[in-house]
């Protein structure tokens, strides 16, 4: 079961309206390497971790990305906000406004729809640990890359809180490898 | 811009983000580190000043969180605008 609360985990401020740049930061809602593909990928892999620890520590991170998918819909709802159809003609949205208007859809920056091929379990808990690393890492690539394309402070701000807690999850994941490793060897052992 | 919702409420979000932030990173470090007595007080204090800051903002605001985590005044509040995503802070 989840609860929703009614707020956001981090403040979401942007200080005018940029077309270009909601079409660029779509890819951390439905994108590889985006929030929705990360929450989908741990929240998924819970249910083959051999430890008490490991099931939490998917359990709370894969929480926390939904958090940040929220955060992602409302940089990209904040830009596109009385935007007129001939500015989002006018940079390459077209496409977009004939599918969806200004709602949020969940595709990348070149509007490829998310599939699960994004993500994997292979019910292999330190292979998918591995993964989790790289995704982590991958998503902080990502995120630098957006922070360097956009020159507003405010959408800055929020960006490097989600560039950050990439960095965190990624501490807490390599901490729980080495914890299942100790796990998985002391089973052989006995 | 939305516009409904108050400075006040804005400042008491701000408060509450800044807390809960500190509980989310407790958490995480605590998955890792269970017996860690000093993140467990600091988990333990932050959930209480947390408590508080909810407790009065729900008062003002209405609920935060829908299922039966808070009740409601009248008439049911959860619906009420602005929702997350149309605050400007």
């Amino acid at each position: 079961m989840w609860l929703y609360e009614k707020k956001l985990q981090y403040p979401v401020r942007v200080s005018k309206p940029d077309v270009r740049m909601a079409g660029y930061l779509i890819t951390q809602y439905g994108g590889p390497d985006g929030e929705l593909s990360a929450a989908l990928r741990y929240l998924n892999q819970r249910y083959t971790m051999p430890t008490g620890r490991a099931k939490g520590v998917l359990t709370d991170i894969g929480t926390e990305e939904l958090a940040h998918l929220e955060i992602i819909a409302t940089m990209v709802y904040k830009l596109l906000r009385g935007v007129p159809p001939e500015e989002l003609r006018r940079v390459d949205l077209g496409p977009h406004y004939a599918q969806h208007d200004n709602a949020l859809f969940l595709n990348d920056a070149n509007g490829v729809p998310w599939t699960a091929a994004y993500i994997q379990a292979t019910g292999d808990p330190i292979a998918d640990l591995h993964e989790d690393l790289a995704a982590e890492q991958k998503a902080r690539a990502t995120y630098e890359h957006l922070i360097r394309l956009t020159d507003d402070p405010d959408l800055k701000d929020g960006l490097r809180f989600l560039r950050e807690r990439e960095v965190v999850h990624f501490q807490r994941f390599g901490e729980l490898l080495d914890h299942v490793h100790g796990y998985m060897t002391s089973k052989k052992l006995f | 811009m939305n516009g409904l919702e108050s400075r006040e409420q804005v400042r008491l979000l701000r408060e509450i983000q800044e807390l809960e932030f500190a509980a989310v990173e407790w958490n995480l470090f605590l998955d890792t580190h269970p017996e860690n007595r000093e993140a467990l007080e600091a988990y333990n204090a932050t959930v209480a000043r947390l408590n508080e800051k909810k407790r009065a903002y729900e008062a003002a605001y209405g609920p935060l969180v829908h299922f039966g985590a808070s009740a409601s005044a009248y008439p049911w509040r959860w619906i009420e605008d602005p929702w997350p995503w149309e605050i400007d802070y």
